[in-house]
């Protein structure tokens, strides 16, 4: 496979990117995505050029650091998978590639296609937690739980805070995100005593990291890798309409 | 050296009790003045900032990723052992810790393990309370699977995402304390060296990864967390940044390096499919619950795996191990695939490659219940291979996966250097010469909840908190010269060929010489091969950019250089154990039907190499091991 791959190059977080365009030839359709920008990068490195900066490490999905707006699309056309799981012969017929950063007011490039994403770790350390400190759990069994409401607390768990979520809505919302964390603690009894704090502090925080409003759009959704549901959404209102009502906080 | 373990006495399931009681404890009111330097936030050292976060030390929290949560631990799949026998089919906290000095092939030190099987339990519990949603059956209660080398079900998992959910778990808590203010974290920050004073471990010197900013951190005890060294073979299942720099570093500083060569190479992996290939993906060894692993009976069978019937496919597995079947453990599995292959027996274009088939059980349990455990695998298969595993078998073989070996520590997890402590899979400690599966996740979470907690205020009620201006004495600034003459050097050289190309070039080395077989004479050429390849590195390596900035060349540079070194001690830790255990298979040493044949009389011992400074060869030492519980065997599946 040939390609034209067109992409964001940006010193710094204070200098000015642009697109710069790179011809790529003989590409195996069964190679990922990124092992694509490895290659170019050799190249680049053979010509005295410096390779490409993006975030990735695990390479299966799950870690969340990989990150490129593929096509106008974060993570690229296929649906449910990150980055590094895209492999190129998913990408036939597509002759030109533009990749660029997910971008985002909260989210500054760092360099190339790397973002700062910290806003999300300040998000959960504002609230995405169980307050109990290790040594003091009861055994796990004497607290069952509904195999159903496992099953579902698990699905929003899955969220491998990647940041798509943000980088596809016009808004750059991140309220997917937060829904995922709060849905999983909600649908669990270990969640019940914080729930309220938790849904208060966790969309102040939002706000505050300059992340926008929801529209329901529905972008987050088809972008997300992990496919995590907009109901965690309506969840998320659910929760903190609820601790309008009865919180106690400030 | 001073090797001295420090295990208590008394008999074995006394051992961890009595020692808590008989520890020294730091007041309330005095953690605060202590500050710990945790490198690390894997399960491991995630965990363990967490946890001493809560008991109010001052912590200093690091890792190179972009964020705490995306440490390598995230992509654990399978699960993760405790003897809570659930399942109510004979497991025991004896049986656990038997399983594993046996699984370990008599290579680990009982007292650890002994206790490591006895704080599983509570780690099931502690990660339940944090709302991790282990994987339920209808009535409620917790679910377990089996994993190799074990006859129970002990196995607790959240579908294929176990170490994503524990790794969250450790991650909420960790974020917890940033807000409580006890933890202070360091994301996008490379630790390039440890500082010694007074012959203790008293800080850090870091790299900001952003800004390119060398830095120093003062601390009264420094935990190191930071993984394991699989990547030295540049092809494995680690997540791509992986490395053995803080380890090495520690190492070159007087830490003890235990058991390098003892290396583990996991039987089903995504098999190569060309040499652009960045990684390998490993399929949970959970797989093998209801996957059945054959080749067929005919060398050279090139047919479609459906076009060979049931007599003309040899379950080897299920042949040779008829008690554990499918399940047997990690190292014998992988090198039964290799002998199929190797035996001209190997499937998929390359013949390196074994099947592993769902057939049967989604005939028995249907495709919707195999889905249910396994989805996420796969549909990761599938992603990458364009194979769909519902209709045909995976092609399976044997990859790089986890490292038994790491620094050296005594009961109390602390290396050789005083405060300087080791957890997770960094340490040489609880896996012998061969880890069993869904043990990594245990390990790192006791270490870091249960056990440094503990063991770390054992040794700060010894030493006086003092970290004022520490960082402006001359053993600071000291460290932080030695780090950035080394990126100025690195920067410099301008030579021809990238930091991949050479990595590469070394990975292949190890591979050959130190990989699933190894004997004599590769090995000899290894280390023949590794310094000509380090000399050319120093020489000829080309680093773009600059040391001011974010750049990733030089990140992986550092470490490349750091794997040149390092791969030579494994191999020399390999040639100078003249017997076969576990994952490290001298094949001058096996059995007549090619099992491992350890020899107890002269290596019933954890080799410890000392440092002796660059160009001079590393010295061993031996701890000696004794098995006063679990007699010394040979181990058997079969
Ligand atoms: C694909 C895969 C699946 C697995 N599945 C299982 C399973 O099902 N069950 C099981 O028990 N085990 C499993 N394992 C093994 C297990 O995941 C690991 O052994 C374990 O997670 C290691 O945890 P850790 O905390 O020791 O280190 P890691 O999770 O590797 O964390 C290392 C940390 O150290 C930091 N670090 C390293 N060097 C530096 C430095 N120089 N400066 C700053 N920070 C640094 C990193 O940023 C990271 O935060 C699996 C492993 C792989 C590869
Ligand atoms: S690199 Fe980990 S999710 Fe893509």
């Amino acid at each position: 496979m040939d390609f034209k791959v067109h992409v964001w190059r940006q010193k710094n977080r204070n200098s000015q990117g642009k697109m710069v365009t790179y011809e790529l030839a003989n590409i195996s359709e069964e190679m990922s995505f990124l092992e694509m920008l490895d290659v170019l990068n050799e190249q680049l490195i053979g010509r005295n050029e410096e390779p490409i900066a993006f975030d990735h490490d695990c390479r299966e999905g799950i870690c969340g650091a990989c990150s490129a707006v593929i096509n106008g699309v974060p993570h690229g056309p296929e649906h449910g998978t990150t980055t590094c799981q895209l492999h190129m012969r998913s990408l036939k017929g597509v002759r030109e590639l533009f990749v660029e950063p997910f971008r985002s007011r909260a989210f500054p490039i760092i360099k190339d296609l790397v973002v700062d994403r910290s806003a999300f770790d300040r998000i959960i350390s504002a609230g995405g937690y169980v307050s109990v400190n290790a040594g003091s759990a009861q055994d796990a069994n004497n607290l069952p739980v509904p195999k159903e409401a496992a099953d579902k607390s698990f699905d929003a768990a899955t969220c491998i805070g990647c940041g798509a979520c943000v980088a596809a809505c016009k808004n750059a919302s991140a309220m997917l995100f937060v829904s995922a964390k709060i849905s999983q603690l909600a649908l669990l009894p270990q969640g019940d005593p914080e729930r309220d704090r938790r849904v208060s502090k966790m969309v102040k925080q939002m706000d505050e990291e300059g992340f926008g409003n929801c529209t329901n759009t529905y972008e987050c959704e088809a972008a997300c890798p992990k496919e995590i549901s907009v109901e965690n959404i309506a969840r998320l209102n659910c929760e903190f309409l609820r601790s309008t009502f009865i919180s106690n906080e400030e | 050296m001073n090797l001295d373990a420090k295990i208590p006495s008394g008999p074995i399931e006394k051992k961890w009790a009595k020692h808590k009681f008989d520890m020294k404890l730091v007041s309330p009111a005095n953690k605060r003045k202590y500050t710990v330097a945790v490198v690390g936030t894997g399960l491991a050292g995630g965990a363990a900032a967490a946890t001493l976060g809560e008991l109010g030390y001052n912590v200093l929290s690091f890792c190179f990723q972009d964020s705490p949560r995306r440490a390598h631990s995230i992509a654990a799949q399978g699960g993760i052992n405790a003897a809570k026998n659930y399942q109510g089919d004979g497991d025991s906290i004896y049986r656990l810790f038997y399983d594993t000095v046996k699984g370990g092939d008599f290579r680990a030190r009982e007292a650890n393990v002994y206790r490591l099987a006895e704080v599983s339990n509570n780690i099931i519990d502690q990660c339940v309370a944090q709302g991790v949603p282990f994987a339920r059956e209808y009535g409620g209660y917790l679910d377990n699977r089996s994993f190799g080398g074990a006859q129970v079900s002990r196995t607790f998992y959240a579908r294929g995402q176990t170490g994503q959910q524990l790794l969250l778990g450790a991650y909420s808590s960790l974020m917890r304390q940033v807000s409580a203010g006890t933890v202070k974290m360091f994301a996008r920050t490379e630790m390039l060296d440890i500082v010694i004073v007074d012959g203790q471990a008293r800080g850090v010197v870091v790299r900001d990864l952003v800004s390119g900013e060398v830095k120093s951190y003062a601390a009264d005890a420094v935990v190191l967390a930071t993984g394991g060294y699989g990547n030295v073979f540049y092809l494995s299942t680690n997540a791509k940044n992986c490395n053995v720099t803080a380890a090495y570093r520690a190492y070159k500083k007087g830490a003890g390096f235990a058991n390098p060569c003892f290396t583990q190479i996991h039987p089903t992996c995504i098999p190569v499919s060309g040499d652009y290939q960045s990684k390998l993906t490993l399929m949970s060894e959970s797989l093998r619950n209801d996957g059945r692993v054959w080749v067929p009976k005919q060398k050279g069978d090139k047919r479609k795996p459906g076009d060979i019937n049931e007599e003309e496919r040899d379950y080897y597995l299920e042949r040779k191990y008829p008690s554990f079947g499918n399940l047997a453990p990690r190292d014998i599995a992988s090198r039964a695939a290799k002998e199929a292959c190797d035996d001209g027996k190997g499937v998929g274009e390359s013949g390196l490659g074994v099947y592993l088939d769902f057939a049967s059980s989604i005939k028995r349990l249907g495709e919707d219940a195999i889905r249910e455990r396994y989805g996420n695998l796969f549909q990761m298969y599938e992603h990458i291979t364009a194979e769909n595993p519902y209709k045909q078998p995976m092609r399976i073989f044997p990859a790089v996966h986890y490292t038994m070996g790491g620094l050296w520590v005594d009961y109390n997890l602390q290396s050789t250097i005083p405060g300087l402590f080791v957890l997770g899979e960094a340490n040489f400690s609880d896996h012998g010469a061969n880890r069993l599966g869904a043990s990594a996740l245990m390990q790192g979470l006791a270490d870091g909840y249960f056990i440094i907690p503990y063991t770390i205020g054992n040794y700060l009620a010894g030493v006086k908190p003092n970290t004022a201006n520490k960082v402006e004495s001359a053993e600071f600034k000291h460290s932080e010269e030695e780090v950035q003459q080394k990126i100025k050097k690195l920067l410099s050289i301008n030579g021809s060929r990238s930091v991949d190309s050479f990595h590469r070039e070394l990975g292949l080395i190890m591979w050959d010489h130190c990989g699933m077989a190894r004997d004599e004479k590769g090995l000899k050429e290894a280390l023949k091969k590794i310094p000509k390849l380090r000399e050319e590195f120093w020489k000829d390596v080309r680093v773009l950019g600059d040391g001011e900035e974010f750049n990733q060349s030089l990140e992986k540079a550092g470490r490349v250089a750091d794997f040149l070194e390092f791969a030579e001690v494994m191999c020399r830790d390999a040639l100078e154990r003249e017997e076969s255990c576990g994952g490290h298979f001298r094949t001058e040493y096996q059995t007549e039907d090619g099992e491992a044949k350890r020899n107890d009389a002269e290596y019933c011992y954890a080799s410890v190499w000392e440092h002796k400074g660059d160009g001079v060869p590393p010295v061993k030492h031996k701890e000696m091991l004794s098995f006063e519980n679990v007699t010394l065997a040979t181990r058997s599946y079969k």
